[in-house]
């Protein structure tokens, strides 16, 4: 079976390791690093008799990538190579951070270290003292939660992104509502027979609301699965104010003004359910609060929609209607639902369209989980005791978020840290967090001043980053995803649709693996979780592999499909619930479109629009100093978030970070195509270099976002030139939605002014320092 | 002799620049320099509202349409990677009756550089 036509076919077949012109070929699926979601893509890699990596190859055998490979692993070699990565443990002494006194020290002592501090912190000031940061696109990523609480024995782990407005508000969103953990749109990636199994229904409709999968893989959907679909036959529907390549193929784009999604949404919900389009099977058999939604989304009409919205009140009716006469219609949502304060709004809308319209676990429409599939949350959680979890901070003031994700809530950290209270930070992890670049950090100056109050950290990652420099007195160093043994599942486990193992082949200096680095620092610190492990491995099979099969096992297939947990429509069958019984996993065993649970919380249980907090509607008397839109973080296939900049191919397609702006702005401003340009506002200002182009409708600009310039000064104060183009200066810090989810990082306000310096990268620079590189060892 | 050709399906190149890199990692061509190179128009916006966006992998004068690779029962590079599957590999005389298949096809026949 062929995903495509040009798909290759001469290694269909092999083994997980095999040889080939002398060289050792190991199959295996790619997760990070380099950056990514867990895909899972089918990798080659090519080694000589010499342990050197010679290249990587996309595996054509794997059922979902077929071969396919995306640039920042192509680039594997140069990634693996690069003259900046740091192969082994480092120390320094507290007075030296911002500086490269960096001393290379032994694992041993490393992990030692780790334990012996965390020892002295909880018996000095408790364990609640120890922070963990952690971000995205590592395997780390997932683990944050473990990280803190298992591995370190402290509750607090958080995401240093305001209103952690990133995936996990559509996670605990779909969690409160639909009870299963996440909505993926079905690409028939858990189907032997792919596109053409009989379980398998084409969809008619596919909507990227918020989401540009092809770039970015967003939480394990391979993006381009949707091309796949379009060549046999689906039409596409784009929800995004940006002209993108997709928008360009679709038959419906949606270009609502940043923010205003909740408002399009229950318009969208109005026609629908006024003009009688909705599935009334499902509506009265698994749906809750049907009424009063209908009631609600009245209060929306859709010229109302058009004006808030600036789209055509038209449009939003074909819209709504095709998506409603779709069978089955599939909706990706995607980043721009939780970047707002309005967002759980936002989400809980798009929910009820999936659902009334009876596209919720049927083929082709929204694929979910049973309840045994699920994100790894929970991990050392139970063995924190009361006490210590009462502590976790943000479980009295958002309960929604902090007790269901088991993180401390975001912004309340930067308070704590700057402040003491409720009580003081003294340690603290960053695992694989580069937070300060652009990335995560909202006013990152000011958590730069504030991680200065913490004593002593530690940092895990690939890099020396800005983020790491600037805090650590340890540095760990991680392994490529071609360095380790591990297991990638789809969506982190949380969709049925494959598992892999990432195959060690090389060796690169001293670097480990997430999971391995946090079971050293575990058994060490925390035995209660991780002394019933002999090795490694036994805690990879328990945390990943539910104890149900081996690594050496699924080894061997390289990647599985989750057949035997693949199965629709799961709420007639009670997979949906522990109790077996029919129905969804909430209150009410139905869908809600009237939530109990947001009730419960203090919420609207329905949904309803809010205005982003600073917008031409809701704060007019800004917008003579502030005149344009500033929206953010549109992903690129060369970088994933803050990684890459090294890599000379990836620099290459993306030098210097960008702005958006229309050709009229352009002409208003006085801004030249690739003008640097300083954008302001009232939280702060950066400089990028201008794009003239029609993308952005006049009166938006649309910015790019984690940029650090590796090539430059790596200590302070120039620290990689990390504040000259970060966006972040201008995102405020704790502007969150009513349940502690979801801040403006997409639809805020600015103005653009054209400046004379030039910052052009240098490239003969870029492939001087980082081209071609030599193997090490 | 037969003659070889890259069919590219614009409708659906994504602009992922896959093909791109492969090329250069496969031939070790420095930065500034391309095998394979997607030229980009647009978008820009037609009377009747609609974008036009068009990417079109183009083969430049250091395209061998990997040699080696065929040689071996193997796609090209640009091919094998693509994230859209929007390119294949072949003889002309196949190839050129795809063309009659779907619209907005385009057929490169390079002359095999020499490296």
């Amino acid at each position: 079976m062929k995903l495509f036509k040009g798909q290759g076919t001469a290694d269909l077949g092999k083994p997980w390791r095999y040889e080939e012109d002398g060289l050792t070929v190991t199959r295996g699926c790619a997760w990070s690093p380099p950056g990514c979601h867990p895909v899972g893509c089918g990798i080659k890699t090519y080694v000589n008799a010499e342990g050197e990596l010679v290249k990587v190859e996309g595996d054509e055998n794997h059922p979902v990538t077929g071969g396919r490979l995306c640039v920042r692993c192509l680039t594997m070699r140069d990634y693996v190579y690069n003259p900046d990565r740091v192969l082994y443990p480092m120390k320094r002494a507290r007075e030296d951070r911002g500086k490269n006194k960096w001393e290379r020290i032994t694992w041993e002592e490393a992990f030692d270290t780790i334990a012996e501090k965390v020892a002295y912190y909880k018996e000095n000031y408790g364990a609640e003292s120890i922070l963990m940061q952690g971000g995205t696109g590592r395997e780390g990523g997932p683990m944050l939660p473990a990280y803190a609480q298992a591995a370190l024995g402290t509750p607090n782990a958080s995401q240093p992104l305001s209103g952690y407005s990133c995936y996990i508000p559509r996670v605990a969103g779909t969690t409160y509502v639909m009870g299963v953990a996440y909505p993926e749109m079905d690409y028939a990636g858990g189907l032997p027979g792919r596109y053409d199994d009989p379980m398998f229904k084409l969809p008619e409709l596919i909507v990227f609301w918020g989401k540009d999968p092809l770039p970015t893989n967003g939480d394990g959907l391979f993006g381009h699965s949707a091309i796949d679909m379009m060549r046999r036959g689906s039409k596409l529907m784009v929800i995004d104010p940006r002209v993108t390549w997709a928008s360009t193929r679709a038959d419906y784009h949606l270009r609502l003004r940043p923010g205003t999604d909740t408002a399009l949404a229950m318009a969208m919900l109005d026609v629908i359910i006024s003009e009688d389009l909705y599935d009334h099977e499902f509506v009265e058999k698994w749906c809750y609060g049907f009424e009063q939604l209908a009631e609600r989304v009245a209060t929306m009409p859709v010229e109302k929609a058009a004006d808030i919205c600036g789209v055509e009140a038209d449009l939003i009716r074909e819209a709504a209607r095709a998506y409603a006469a779709a069978k089955p219609a599939q909706i990706a949502w995607g980043l721009a639902i939780d970047m707002k304060s309005n967002g759980t709004q936002a989400g809980h809308s798009i929910l009820a369209l999936e659902a009334i319209t009876g596209n919720v676990d049927v083929p082709g429409g929204q694929l979910v989980g049973d309840v045994n599939d699920g994100l790894e949350l929970g991990f050392g959680w139970k063995e924190l005791g009361v006490e210590l979890q009462n502590k976790i901070l943000g479980l009295k003031e958002y309960p929604a978020m902090v007790s269901f994700v088991l993180n401390a809530h975001c912004d309340m950290v930067l308070d704590a840290l700057e402040t003491g209270e409720p009580y003081a930070f003294k340690m603290a992890g960053f695992e694989d967090c580069n937070g300060l670049a652009g990335t995560d950090c909202a006013q990152p100056a000011r958590w730069h001043k504030a991680y200065q109050n913490l004593e002593w950290c530690f940092g895990i990652d690939v890099w020396l980053t800005p983020t790491i420099q600037a805090c650590c007195e340890l540095f760990l160093p991680l392994s490529s995803t071609i360095e380790h043994d591990t297991v990638v599942y789809s969506h982190y486990g949380a969709s049925p649709i494959t598992m892999g193992v990432a195959n060690k082949s090389i060796t690169v200096g001293e670097g480990k693996g997430d999971c391995e680095i946090m079971y050293e620092i575990g058994r060490r610190c925390m035995p209660i979780n991780f002394g019933r492990f002999a090795n490694f491995y036994e805690f990879l099979e328990e945390y990943r592999l539910n104890g149900k099969t081996t690594f050496e096992a699924l080894r061997e297939e390289v990647v599985h499909q989750k057949t035997e947990t693949l199965s629709y429509y799961k709420y007639k069958s009670g997979k949906l619930r522990p109790d077996g019984q029919p129905g969804f996993n909430t209150p009410t065993g139905r869908v809600e479109l009237y939530s109990t649970m947001f009730r419960q919380f203090g919420e609207d249980p329905l949904p309803y629009y809010e205005e982003p907090q600073y917008s031409p509607a809701s704060t007019p008397e800004l917008m003579e100093e502030y005149p344009m839109v500033l929206t953010t973080g549109a992903r690129t296939y060369c970088y994933f978030h803050s990684e890459g900049k090294q890599i000379p191919y990836l620099r290459e397609i993306n030098p210097d970070p960008i702005v958006e702006v229309n050709p009229q702005d352009a002409q208003r401003y006085g801004i030249a195509n690739g003008q640097w340009v300083r954008l302001t506002n009232q939280f702060g200002s950066c400089v990028l270099k201008a794009k003239v182009t029609q993308q952005v409708y006049p009166g938006l600009v649309a910015a790019q976002h984690g940029f650090w310039f590796p090539e430059a000064d790596s200590e302070e104060p120039v620290l990689y030139d990390i504040w000259r183009s970060n966006i972040n200066n201008l995102m405020p810090h704790f502007h969150v939605g009513k349940l502690g989810f979801g801040a403006p990082y997409k639809c805020l306000i600015c103005k653009i002014e054209p400046i004379a310096d030039n910052f052009d990268t240098d490239m003969a620079e870029v492939w001087r320092r980082w081209g071609n590189p030599a193997v090490r060892k | 002799m037969t003659a070889y050709g890259l069919l590219i399906d614009y409708e659906y190149c994504s602009g992922c620049q896959s093909c791109e890199v492969a090329c250069k990692e496969e031939h070790k061509i420095p930065v500034g320099q391309w095998g394979i190179r997607i030229l980009d128009d647009g978008p820009w916006e037609c009377t009747d509202g609609k974008f036009n966006w068009n990417k079109i992998p183009t083969p430049t004068r250091l395209c061998d349409l990997c040699a080696e690779r065929t040689a071996k029962g193997k796609q090209p590079s640009c091919v094998h990677h693509c994230l859209t599957g929007c390119m294949q590999y072949g003889t002309v005389e196949e190839l050129a009756k795809e063309l009659e298949e779907k619209p907005n096809q385009v057929l490169f026949v390079p002359k095999p550089y020499q490296y």
